[in-house]
């Protein structure tokens, strides 16, 4: 219920949202929690395991039970906490695993079957009969226990990912991240705070201590208002810093429009920020830990600091009488909090036989609760002291064990957290993050006078790093009383107490674990699944170890504690995947000619990045083979033109530009004459086959090297590393021409005369023979002329500036149209080569040689270069190795598949019995049958041989003949003439 | 003889630019002819001060002015743009002609420097990148060249077959910043 | 994670390419016996620790580099260019 006159809700606002189909009011600057709790609504969840019912232990992220799914349709969000869920006008909100119902869930029945269920139940019960796993316990776990589920349909929101960088990042917006931001910013460091929270200020908010005399929360604002008007501060609220990372990079997950009722669809949901800072400030202050006693789940058992939240930030009594229970000093703020704002508080029960009132209430001291009660909700408590249980009646129960502080990102680069006897808790290890400090409360200064000093100390550090003179400010006045508590995990008793609400871990789970010999906090983590839920454990992970310590006799430090990883609350996949979905996922490249395949109808395939045609169709053609065919029949009839742009091309150029091609190719280039142009072969130092490709000689230092479309990317390092590593003596320099130039390949016996109505002085046998290459004009546009073919014919490449490539592209295609040609495509383009025998890197695939491909020949003997040794090696050159070959088909059926095994035709087609493999195949017009190219042991030899032809996969088995690679004009009279 | 004919020339946004969303306005730009520089051993610094009449831009450095820039472009190497090259420089240094090679576009506008900091990894604030300040970077997943031509504008070279992802990218972070106005 | 590039500062990862440790910069004589090729080619190290490593600044200035980098927590305690490093 509301409290008048308390939190910092906007009162004139009110906010309407339905929970599980019911209508509700809050404010706004309300969470789904604060309003629910306003609403008198105590019963949110339901739990993982055993189905009970659950209502808020927190007011913060850590929150393990109110989860809910927000939203409907496609973009529906499950196990949204409810605690950190902005209210906004028209929310919806649903309750998760419960079936049918939030109030009446039938597999509550599993709370009944408890004992069956303990720790390693499943471990244990369904390893036999093995089958049934998949098909039986599996889904029917899953359906029980589980958390809420994605709509099914893609998300249609954006999400997006940004970098940000600074001098100095503060992670946590509390008494000492702002007290580090004020010193850092007046002295003129370059500031971020991020802050998870919609708006910053920490436990000022929930909290009633003052900071120079005026409410915390007012400092706070205020200091928030000067820092928003400074140029070098930058605040990023409702911004998680979810990991801590090399180098002074962290991840941050930043909730752009969950709070917004109707965002602008442009909008991302959440933003994925790598934030770079030479420093960090970790302020991200401490967590409450739960006390475990028995039925301590019940809706209306929450934590201290999470009672006075609802109290002091939302106006909420979360109860009409409550009882306070605790083991330390600060929960009785809790008490004195409810008082003041005219709520009956029944009685502060502190475990501590010492314990000290701080104002006017019952004070019971020795206390332990060691029971509750109450239908689906709190109705009363039993407690025990020396003389004996009494009960008590009470619709909420503030508990506090003590506070940890949030050393969650001290433990991402594998810094281990220090046990501190007197606060009985964890702390941050000594530089456990290079570069980073910790302050306040996650440093273990619990005091609010503690926080704003190690804030402003922590400043003052990290300035010294930047060589900033340190802005005189004045740490204010506040509370220094030390904080006291008396450690107590757990009330002793029957009964199930939990310790991890979330994935319902008991005491009893844990010693059971202990009694299994799982001492490890590892294993007993893994066995109990305590810690394991989306709240990785920040309620239950130090009271869970403190048990298994006792229950193995030993004390915590030596129990040790797991460790924490990345991130410290749940990151959706589709922030991290954020601007990689679509059209995002890769970059296109697209030719010049793009444009005009399209409009011609092509089919686009992606060649790596590349959309290249795959082939053109015209009127009446019906399938892919007939456009391909008669593209074929183009090029060796009269003239084809096909886009080559996608191959690597290289500029190399200096005095020892042929020294690096020498050492770069296996033959030799320094006595490649200019004007000309050469086939040349690279390999790895590993002696296999890199790529290959044509080289031309354009001046005495000049050369243009063409690499595959696949390995431009690869050779361009590759020659890089030649230059810089092996040789950077060389006089050389190298750059990629790849995107300068649009490059097309006009093939076929009408070539020249297509080429002559283009170019400013015809060419002609003499003067432009096989092989030869230079510049010509084009329409008043310098270009350059290759001779070389890939398809066997008379065929050249015609390369202009890439400004000019759409338009020579539609002219070369209208032209070879009116000399009975054409455009052709990727389809056509590998009939034509493998027809002729040139490998791709279907052949080059990374694990053939020189020897392999049959280019033994071209590995230079007069000189080195790279892999020549290595490819020497007895096992690389062995005439059993796999050899390239040409492939026909013999049997009775007429296709062939690349993929499939080769073996002899008696022999069983098993692995042992290996032959060789297809690598490329294709139906050639030419002969009228498939053809394909493959490597066969000792294949060179091997001509005319029949083998058996399997592929597995397709189901096929035939026979198929061995025969010369070079299917067509082996003498290569075509390209020449 | 070459029959008639004329070739149009067509740059790598056509067709995709200009656009203006929100704060920012994201156009193509001509800057004349582009050609990168790679000094020999003996080096260029001279050269290019003689044919061009400015300084061989130290590493992230613009020299020149509009029209007649070199803008650092990677190690031990320059790119010219506006003028067409001295053919004296051919001796100091390799000489490509880039002019058809990249997607230039310029991005001004108050977002501009948001706009990129959603796609770019390196600073990109005014007080470390000033005016002149160029980086060999990514832009998403392109390799391109990013220069402040002034207080909130960004001069950006990609490559020219990914005109049509450089622009998407651009816009898709355009829409984030507007949409957040 | 993030370089120290010589050239262009400290980048992020992304921006370079890896190769491994920087055994190239000692490439073997083509007549050297086999054992020398199967250590340049093949073997490596894998001590834990500080690492020569080569890496290309592929998006950046294109620099092969060679970066002291520890292999246990990964600080870099220097790079310097490939082309300038002692061989
Ligand atoms: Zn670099």
């Amino acid at each position: 219920m509301r409290i008048a006159g308390k939190g910092r809700i906007d009162r004139s606002k009110t906010v309407s949202f339905r929970f599980d189909g019911i209508q509700y009011q809050g404010f706004a600057g309300d969470t789904v929690a604060s309003a629910l709790l306003a609403n008198g609504v105590r019963l949110m969840g339901r739990s993982f395991k055993y189905h009970r019912p659950r209502g808020v232990l927190t007011a913060g992220s850590e929150e393990p039970n109110a989860l809910m799914t927000i939203g409907v349709g496609a973009g529906r969000e499950p196990n949204v906490r409810a605690t950190v869920q902005e209210l906004y006008e028209g929310l919806e909100a649903r309750s998760q695993n419960a079936f049918p119902s939030l109030n009446f869930d039938l597999l509550s029945v599993n709370d009944l079957a408890s004992p069956f269920l303990s720790a390693g139940f499943y471990y244990k019960t369904f390893m036999w009969p093995r089958a049934f796993w998949e098909k039986l316990y599996e889904p029917a776990i899953r359906r029980a226990a589980g958390l809420g589920a994605l709509s099914g349909e893609a998300d249609q929101d954006r999400y997006e990912k940004a970098f940000a960088f600074c001098d100095l990042l503060i992670i946590g917006a509390g008494p000492a991240g702002l007290m580090a931001a004020l010193v850092a910013a007046k002295s003129g460091a370059d500031v971020i705070l991020a802050d998870e929270d919609a708006q910053m200020g920490g436990r000022l908010l929930a909290d009633t201590e003052t900071v120079d005399g005026q409410g915390g929360a007012d400092w706070a604002a205020s200091v928030l208002n000067e820092l928003a008007g400074m140029d070098n501060v930058r605040l990023m609220t409702r911004t998680t810093v979810t990991g801590a990372y090399d180098q002074g990079t962290f991840g941050a997950l930043e909730r752009v429009s969950h709070h917004i009722a109707r965002p602008d669809g442009r909008l991302p949901r959440e933003t994925f920020w790598r934030i770079v800072a030479q420093r960090s400030i970790l302020a991200a202050g401490a967590l409450e830990r739960p006390i475990a006693f028995r039925n301590n789940d019940r809706p209306g058992i929450m934590t201290a600091g999470a009672v006075r939240s609802y109290l002091n930030r939302w106006g909420v009594a979360p109860g009409k009488a409550v009882t306070v229970f605790a083991n330390n000093d600060d929960a009785h703020r809790t008490a004195l909090d409810l008082i003041a704002a005219g709520v009956h508080v029944t009685a502060v029960l502190d475990s501590r036989p010492d314990a000290q009132a701080q104002g006017d209430y019952r004070l019971i001291r020795g206390a332990q609760v060691c029971n509750s009660a109450g239908r689906k909700g709190l109705d009363a408590i039993t407690y025990r002291t020396t003389s004996g249980e009494d009960k008590l009646a009470t619709d909420c129960l503030a508990m506090s064990g003590g506070w940890n502080p949030t050393v969650h990102l001290t433990c991402h680069m594998n810094g281990r957290p220090e046990w501190n006897e007197s606060m009985a808790s964890f702390v941050p290890g000594k530089e456990a993050i290079p570069g980073m400090t910790v302050a306040g409360a996650a440093s273990g200064r619990f005091t609010l006078h503690g926080c704003l000093t190690s804030g402003a100390e922590a400043a003052r550090d990290a300035l010294s790093d930047f060589g900033k003179t340190v802005a005189d400010v004045t740490v204010p006045q506040a509370d220094d009383t030390p904080y006291k508590v008396a450690p107590l995990w757990a009330v002793a008793g029957k009964g199930r107490a939990w310790l991890d609400f979330q994935n319902d871990v008991t005491v009893k789970d844990v010693k059971q674990a202990a009694i299994e010999n799982f001492r490890s906090v590892e294993h007993m983590k893994r066995y109990t699944t305590q810690g394991m839920a989306t709240d990785q454990g920040k309620n239950s992970n130090v009271a869970a170890l403190a048990v298994l310590a006792d229950a193995t006799g030993r004390g915590i430090p030596e129990t040790g504690t797991t460790t924490f990883r990345p991130p410290y609350t749940p990151v959706t996949l589709a922030a991290l995947g954020a601007g990689s979905r679509g059209k995002g996922f890769a970059p296109e490249r697209h030719t010049t000619s793009h444009a005009a395949s399209v409009a011609m109808g092509a089919p686009m395939i992606e060649a790596g990045l590349w959309y290249r045609p795959s082939y053109f169709p015209r009127k009446g053609e019906s399938n892919w083979r007939q456009s391909c065919d008669r593209e074929v029949g183009h090029v060796r009839g009269a003239v084809g033109v096909c886009d080559v742009s996608t191959l690597g091309k290289i500029d190399i150029q200096g005095p020892d530009a042929a020294k690096l091609l020498d050492f770069a190719y296996t033959n030799v280039f320094s006595t490649l004459k200019v004007g000309r142009v050469r086939y040349g072969l690279m390999l790895r130092e590993d002696g296999h086959v890199m790529d290959d490709g044509t080289t031309a000689r354009l001046g005495e230092t000049h050369f243009a090297m063409t690499t595959t479309t696949a390995a431009a990317g690869q050779v361009m390092r590759h020659l890089e590393f030649i230059a810089q590593v092996h040789h950077p003596e060389w006089d050389v320099r190298i750059m990629s021409v790849t995107e300068q130039w649009a490059q097309f390949a006009i093939a076929g016996p009408k070539s020249r005369d297509l080429v002559n109505g283009l170019v400013e002085t015809p060419i002609d046998n003499d003067t432009w023979p096989f092989m030869a290459c230079g510049p010509v004009r084009v329409a008043g546009i310098d270009a350059r002329l290759f001779r070389i073919s890939f398809s066997g014919e008379h065929a050249y490449e015609l390369a202009v500036p890439a400004h000019y490539g759409d338009a020579l592209f539609r002219v070369l295609v209208k032209r070879a149209e009116a000399l009975e040609g054409g455009a052709y495509g990727m389809e056509a383009l590998n009939v034509l080569r493998i027809e002729k025998g040139h490998i791709t890197h279907s052949e080059i695939h990374g694990r053939t040689t020189a020897f392999d491909v049959g280019m033994e020949r071209m590995i230079s003997a007069k000189k080195d270069c790279i892999g020549k040794t290595m490819a020497a090696r007895e096992g690389l050159i062995d005439d059993d190795r796999g050899q390239l070959v040409g492939l026909k088909p013999v049997g009775a059926i007429k296709k062939l598949t690349a993929g499939a095994h080769l073996y002899s035709e008696s022999s069983e087609a098993v692995p042992a019995n290996d032959q060789g493999y297809v690598t490329s195949v294709a139906f050639s017009p030419d002969f009228g049958h498939y053809i394909g190219l493959g490597f066969v042991r000792g294949g060179a030899a091997r001509h005319g041989d029949r083998l058996r032809f399997v592929d597995a996969l397709r189901g096929m088995d035939t026979v198929v003949e061995v025969c010369n690679p070079v299917f067509l004009d082996p003498e290569g009279g075509r390209a020449r003439g | 003889m070459a029959d008639a004919l004329t070739l149009t020339a067509t740059t790598p946004c056509y067709g995709l630019l200009p656009k203006t969303i929100g704060t920012c306005v994201l156009t193509e730009t001509d800057l004349g002819a582009l050609t990168s520089v790679a000094p020999y051993k003996q080096g260029a610094a001279g050269a290019l001060k003689d044919a061009h009449g400015m300084d061989f831009p130290a590493p992230n450095r613009t020299t020149g002015k509009q029209g007649a820039r070199a803008i650092w472009f990677g190690r031990d190497m320059a790119l010219l743009a506006g003028p067409a090259p001295d053919a004296a420089l051919a001796e100091h240094a390799a000489l490509t002609d880039q002019t058809d090679a990249w997607a230039c576009v310029t991005l001004s506008g108050d977002d501009a420097a948001a706009v990129l900091a959603r796609l770019v990894p390196v600073d990109l604030s005014l007080a470390k990148f000033k005016r002149g300040h160029t980086a060999r970077t990514q832009l998403g997943h392109l390799n391109a060249s990013i220069t402040r031509t002034g207080v909130d504008s960004f001069l950006i070279l990609a490559f020219r077959s990914m005109a049509a992802t450089l622009v998407h990218d651009l816009v898709t972070a355009m829409e984030s910043l507007a949409a957040r106005r | 994670m993030r370089l120290p590039c010589p050239i262009c500062g400290d980048r992020d990862r992304r921006e370079f390419y890896y190769q491994g440790a920087a055994v190239a910069l000692s490439r073997p004589a083509p007549d050297a016996d086999a054992a020398a090729w199967e250590d340049y080619v093949h073997l490596r190290e894998n001590q834990p620790g500080d690492l020569d490593e080569l890496w290309s600044h592929d998006a950046g200035c294109g620099a092969w580099l060679v970066v002291t980098r520890n292999t246990v927590t990964h600080a870099v305690s220097g790079a310097k260019l490939a082309s300038e490093a002692t061989r």
